[in-house]
């Protein structure tokens, strides 16, 4: 790891003062992604701007329409919270399949958003659920958020302080996963919304988590794990590396989907 | 150098570090206290596995600073005395482990999943929990009968264990 300033954040304000002054600085929250980048030398910030000093960044909140969480809330937090549980199961069980228990103590549902790794579980379940992410400066449908490999519209000196995720009438995840990195090889996030229906995956993309519009059209008629008979992902433009090629993915899609649904349905 | 202060094994510790030093570096290095491992210092293997405020962690994957004003339970701070804790004993009990280096982290870990599952603990439950702890000597098998047996122990203030002493 190359040196950097460690800057213990105690509110937004300052934190957002040392990401203007700092052109390369990054912010530090659950750090499970972050740090072992800088083992590797992968990422080399000239400052870490430390945010798990800030209160208020990690509730979690329930109304009739959204559940409203903090980010800085633990994936091991949302995973058991009770709001979770009750408005947005699936959301819940989602929390519960990132990393292992160690892992998920630490890691946050803000970083993992902004980090927008491409076999990351939170992308797909921002996108199908049509979560707005609010940020120090504004608010973000998750459509507009993301922005290509391990990219997002985040500004440098933007900080996520929340997450709404509108709560849909059904909703289920489905995870294939590395059995080494407990990255999803393929996760599928299907919701069945008032308005509409969105299928939203991760792991299979080569520029991150992205809809299919062609399943959602089957699924918004009826939906059924046999409204996707006959329907694929294309292999092309898929991410193909040791773990997968890009055809066993475009498979898998439709393996996790078809699963998505049925578990939604209960 | 940045300075850290935390407790550590219920004693307050004060040092000034390189904001890089992980925090297993701080236990190992700083404090010396050994007892913690580091496996592959990539966040998979589990054997730096240490509580930071009551949860398990793994100390690869923190900042030394990180842990300002933090309590930290490492192996060291598991026993009492001269007397094994539950959990350690059961490890011993049911031989539990094969070359050790990956004890520490799941002891750490076993303490963790009775925090959040409770006593009785089934081995489809630990084998699940233990995902992120690795044993290369591939010795699950003992690793899972003495985490139930410990979990069990630890309920029942230890009778079996301390009889068969």
């Amino acid at each position: 790891m190359y040196e950097f300033t460690y800057h213990r954040a105690s509110g937004l304000r300052q934190a957002t003062n040392l990401l203007g002054k700092h052109e390369e600085a990054k912010l530090i929250a659950g750090g499970q992604s972050l740090l072992p980048m800088m083992k590797f030398r992968l990422a080399s910030p000239s400052d870490l701007v430390d945010l798990n000093k800030i209160e208020g960044l990690n509730g979690i909140e329930l109304t009739s329409r959204a559940l409203v969480i903090g980010a800085l809330a633990r994936h091991a937090e949302v995973h058991v919270s009770p709001e979770v549980q009750q408005g947005i199961p699936a959301l819940a069980a989602l929390a519960g399949l990132i990393g292992d228990p160690a892992v998920r103590h630490r890691g946050t549902l803000g970083g993992s958003l902004a980090n927008n790794d491409p076999t990351a579980d939170y992308p797909a379940a921002a996108l199908a659920l049509g979560a707005t992410i609010v940020t120090t400066k504004r608010k973000i449908p998750a459509d507009e958020f993301f922005a290509g490999l391990f990219e997002t519209v985040l500004e440098a000196d933007e900080i996520i302080t929340k997450v709404s995720f509108p709560l849909p009438k059904k909703a289920a995840y489905q995870k294939f996963r590395n059995p080494a990195s407990r990255y999803a090889i393929v996760g599928v996030f299907v919701a069945k919304r008032p308005s509409e229906v969105r299928v939203a995956v991760t792991g299979a993309g080569a520029s991150g988590a992205f809809r299919v519009p062609e399943f959602e059209a089957a699924l918004q008629k009826r939906f059924s794990p046999k409204a996707l008979d006959g329907l694929s992902v294309p292999a092309e433009g898929l991410a193909s590396d040791i773990h997968a090629s890009a055809e066993y993915r475009a498979h898998l899609v439709g393996v996790m989907a078809r699963r998505a649904v049925a578990a939604a349905n209960g | 150098m940045p300075a850290v202060s935390m407790t550590v094994n219920g004693k307050a510790v004060r040092a000034e570090v390189d904001s890089r030093t992980l925090l297993v570096q701080f236990l190992r290095e700083t404090l010396r206290l050994t007892g913690t491992h580091v496996g592959c210092d990539t966040s998979q293997c589990g054997a730096c596995v240490v509580h930071v405020d009551g949860v398990a962690v793994k100390s690869c994957a923190m900042l030394a600073v990180q842990a300002e004003g933090a309590e930290v339970l490492t192996i060291e701070g598991v026993a009492t005395g001269e007397a094994l804790h539950p959990m350690q004993e059961a490890f011993r009990q049911n031989h539990g482990l094969q070359c050790g280096y990956c004890t520490p982290g799941m002891i750490m870990t076993a303490l963790d999943i009775v925090r959040r599952k409770g006593h009785e603990l089934d081995d489809q439950t630990i084998r699940e929990e233990l995902e992120g702890n690795l044993c290369r000597c591939t010795g699950y098998h003992n690793i899972v009968k003495s985490i139930a047996a410990g979990a069990r122990a630890m309920a029942s203030g230890d009778p079996a264990l301390k009889a068969a002493e």
